[in-house]
This record gives C-alpha cells, sequence and structure tokens, in this order.
C-alpha cells in the first residue's frame, strides 16, 4: 500500500475505516439475527409482562399484533349494520348479520399468526364460523371454483382457492384470544385462514363471493404470492 | 430560509455581509447535497414512522402509498453523494472528512473528560465527531438499502431470511434515528453552524473558535490533495 506518505499528509482514514466498520456489522448482523432475535424475543416477552408503558410495542419485534390499513381511515360496524354478503356462483345468495353468525355453531382454531414483516403472535387461538359451513349453506355451483373476499374498510380484497376455502382451518372469525374482535383488529368480522401468511386473513370481511377463477386480492396485485402457505405449512391436509 | 448572510449571527460585528469577515465554508453544490439527502431523509424516516409505529399507522393508514413513499426516498437516498462526486468542493471535503488528525484524538479525548470549551476541542474544518458521523452514516446508509431491498424484493437471496433482514432493518432504523437526532440538537444548539449551511459562510471568529485548524491549513491540505491523487 502507498499508504505511509498519505497518512503522513493526512493522517489515518478513520471515516473511512468508521464506514467499512458499520458495513461488517450489518453482514455480522444478518449472519447472527437469527440468534440475536430469539434471545431478542425473549427478552422481550419477559419485559412485556411487566411493562406498564407500552414502550416495548415500538421496538423491532415486539410481542403482539401491529396496525395495518391500506386506506385512510375504516368505518366502525357493529350488531346494528353489519352484514356479510355472500353472492356470485352460488345457489342461494344470502345476507349475513352478526347475530345469526353468532347463532352458527362455532370453531375453534388456535394457531401461531405470522406476518411477511417479521412479527408473529405464538398460538393465537380464532372462534367463528367455518368458512365451509357457509359455503355449504348458499350451496357452491359447479362453475365455482375460487373465492373472492372484500371488506368495508372499501379497498382490501383477498383470495383463496375452493379447495383452500373448504379447510376446517378457515374461519369467518368473530373472536380472537376469547374476545369479540376489536375494531382494530378487523372486527367485527374478519376471516381466519391458519395455515398462511396473515396478510391472507383479511379484516373488516363484508362480501365473499364465489368465482370461477383466482381473482388476485389487494398485495397480491401488488407482488404478493397469491398462495401465502407459511413454511411448514400441511397444504393439503383438510385436518387442523 | 431566505434570510441574508448574517442576519441570524449573534454578534453585531459578525453581521457585516462582507466578504473580508466572512468565510466560505461550503460551496453551493455541497449545501445542495446536504439539502437533498436532509429532505430525502426525513421523507424517510416519517414514512417508516407511519408503518412501524401503531398510533401513526393508524391515524395515517394508506399502506401501499407510505410503502411507496418509503422504498423511493431510501433508494435515491444516496444519489445526491454520487452526483456530489462532480464536485471538487465536495471530493476535498469528503477527504478532509476521513483523515484524522492528531488533534481530530485530542478532541475525542475532551469529550471523554466532558470538557466543553473550545480551547480543549481543536478541530480542523470537520471537528473529530463529525468525521466520525459521517463516515458511520456513510456505512449505515447501504446496510439500510440493503436490507430493505431484501424486503422490497422477497427471494433475491434466498439464504439470508425476510425475517433476518427486518432485524436488521429495525435494529438499524433506530440506531439512525437516535444518531439523527444527536446530529439536528448540535445544529439547533449552534445558529452559525447552520447559517455555513445554508448561506455557505461563516464568521471569521466563529471558524477560528470551533474550527481552530481549519483557516490555517491552507497550503497543508493542498499538499495531501495532490498527494491523495498521486
Amino acid at each position: 500500500m502507498a499508504g505511509k506518505p498519505k497518512a503522513r499528509a493526512g493522517g489515518a482514514p478513520v471515516g473511512r475505516r468508521a464506514m467499512l466498520g458499520m458495513l461488517g456489522a450489518g453482514a455480522a448482523g444478518l449472519a447472527a439475527a437469527p440468534s440475536l432475535q430469539r434471545g431478542w424475543e425473549g427478552f422481550l416477552g419477559a419485559a412485556s409482562q411487566i411493562d406498564a408503558t407500552g414502550l416495548t410495542g415500538l421496538l423491532p419485534n415486539p410481542g403482539g399484533f401491529r396496525y395495518y390499513s391500506v386506506v385512510g381511515s375504516v368505518p366502525h360496524k357493529d350488531e346494528t349494520n353489519y352484514e356479510l354478503q355472500v353472492g356470485g356462483l352460488v345457489e342461494r345468495p344470502k345476507a349475513y348479520t352478526l347475530g345469526e353468525l353468532r347463532a352458527m355453531p362455532q370453531t375453534r382454531v388456535v394457531h401461531d399468526v405470522v406476518c411477511t414483516d417479521g412479527w408473529r403472535v405464538e398460538k393465537t387461538p380464532f372462534e367463528g364460523v367455518k368458512l365451509a359451513d357457509i359455503l355449504d349453506d348458499a350451496g357452491v355451483r359447479s362453475a365455482g371454483a375460487a373465492i373472492r373476499f372484500t371488506c368495508f374498510d372499501g379497498a382490501y380484497s383477498e383470495s383463496l382457492t375452493l379447495e383452500q376455502a373448504r379447510r376446517s382451518d378457515v374461519l369467518v372469525a368473530l373472536n380472537m384470544q376469547d374476545k369479540p374482535i376489536t375494531h382494530e383488529h378487523g372486527g367485527p368480522v374478519r376471516l381466519f385462514v391458519a395455515p398462511m401468511y396473515f396478510y391472507k386473513s383479511a379484516k373488516w370481511l363484508s362480501g365473499i363471493s364465489v368465482t370461477d377463477k383466482v381473482v388476485p386480492g389487494y398485495w397480491e396485485e401488488r407482488g404478493y404470492a397469491v398462495d401465502g402457505w407459511l413454511d411448514g405449512a400441511d397444504r393439503h391436509s383438510d385436518a387442523a | 430560509m431566505r434570510s441574508t448572510a448574517g442576519s441570524t449571527a449573534p454578534t453585531g460585528t459578525a453581521t457585516r455581509p462582507e466578504h473580508d469577515g466572512r468565510v466560505r465554508r461550503f460551496s453551493t453544490a455541497e449545501r445542495i447535497v446536504h439539502r437533498a439527502t436532509g429532505y430525502l431523509m426525513l421523507l424517510c424516516l416519517v414514512s417508516a414512522a407511519c408503518l412501524y409505529l401503531a398510533p401513526l399507522a393508524q391515524l395515517v393508514g394508506r399502506r401501499h402509498l407510505m410503502v411507496t413513499v418509503h422504498e423511493w426516498s431510501g433508494i435515491s437516498l444516496p444519489l445526491p453523494s454520487l452526483l456530489g462526486l462532480f464536485s471538487s468542493a465536495f471530493r476535498a471535503d469528503l477527504r478532509r472528512l476521513n483523515r484524522f488528525a492528531v488533534y481530530d484524538r485530542q478532541w475525542l479525548r475532551a469529550v471523554r473528560r466532558r470538557r466543553t470549551s473550545p480551547e480543549a476541542r481543536p478541530a480542523g474544518k470537520f471537528n473529530a465527531g463529525q468525521k466520525l458521523y459521517a463516515g458511520w452514516i456513510a456505512g449505515a446508509v447501504p446496510v439500510m438499502m440493503f436490507t430493505g431491498l431484501l424486503m422490497w424484493f422477497m427471494g433475491l437471496l434466498p439464504f439470508i431470511s425476510r425475517t433476518s433482514a427486518i432485524f436488521v432493518h429495525d435494529v438499524l432504523a433506530w440506531a439512525i434515528t437516535i444518531v439523527l437526532l444527536g446530529h439536528m440538537r448540535r445544529a439547533f444548539e449552534d445558529p452559525e453552524a447552520r447559517l455555513g449551511m445554508r448561506t455557505g459562510y461563516v464568521s471569521r471568529s466563529w471558524a477560528q473558535r470551533h474550527h481552530s485548524r481549519w483557516l490555517g491549513e491552507g497550503h497543508a491540505s493542498d499538499v495531501s490533495e495532490k498527494a491523495d491523487q498521486a
């Protein structure tokens, strides 16, 4: 290296070292991330138990859910004005009120919630009506091959194939963590597709329409996979 | 932003616009680079906050718009500096930021001993803190871009999990936020330093007090620049 005369003239290249050091730390951070993250999650899990301020929620990968919405504001709905429209390629189109959904047989599914953005909420219980029951009620016509879900935020949509929709771990969910689903979490009614990433579980569900082919949903038109299987999900099992 | 040179300077003698009392600190190109980088960084951080902080996310929503603003402001963050390389004044200042002199170590010692007087903290055109900050942020931004691109284009490098990229991106985002707040706090504490970045000129007395080894460097730096190019 021709570093000597330079070093005398200008001093040690500490700026460059700081930059390379940071780049190295970034690479090391990526390599060590899986183990660092496990320790971090353990620490946060313990800390959030005694944290009254909620500040742990701001830290990377906090326990618990994060709020996502694709629109500016979402109308609030409850027993008085909520309606779930079922239509498309069905024999008997129908609109369900919240009370009617609550009166149907309820199924409980406990599964990890995993977001593509890296957060995860373990063993979260959801309760509601099996999507398969609602489809049987309406009677899917032979041309029906997929489901399109729409939401009362006015923008979000999702999709499933008919085979996916009939799984017993796919719910039209009314309760989450043993409480009615709040507005922030997509209440009063949201979809819960247990074996897939959480963007498939549309919030503020207001429409179920049977289609002859899969119509990509909101994020799917923006680059997300149409089939949002979790790693290790049993893709063909009907048993949840 | 349109105040004239010296209008916010603290002393009467420094408010004279004559060039004999003012020293050229930054060229127009350098100030444009700084301002463009600052605005892009602000856009990047504000959109990040709207995606990441629950109360803001609930207030703003519009997730796809926020994602788009965040991605493009982030990816263009190095552009002003890269374009700045066409300016010789900018390149000369990069060399100054890179090289650590003996008095820079003295400056760091003074910081550790909490000695705040300008006499205890000798500095060239940039002090040791500014040099370390510049080097660190120049390393941190590429790391953010790399991990950000991994999240943007899923499956770009399958051997790095998206979760790992997000973890590094999140942790470093907080580090950058804290360091940037420090950077801005220093600027707010020193009106003459802000004036230098806004107008390009500072008072000679300020330069002599806070950057005592700068004005005398003339010949020495010419020598080092020639040595660098050789």
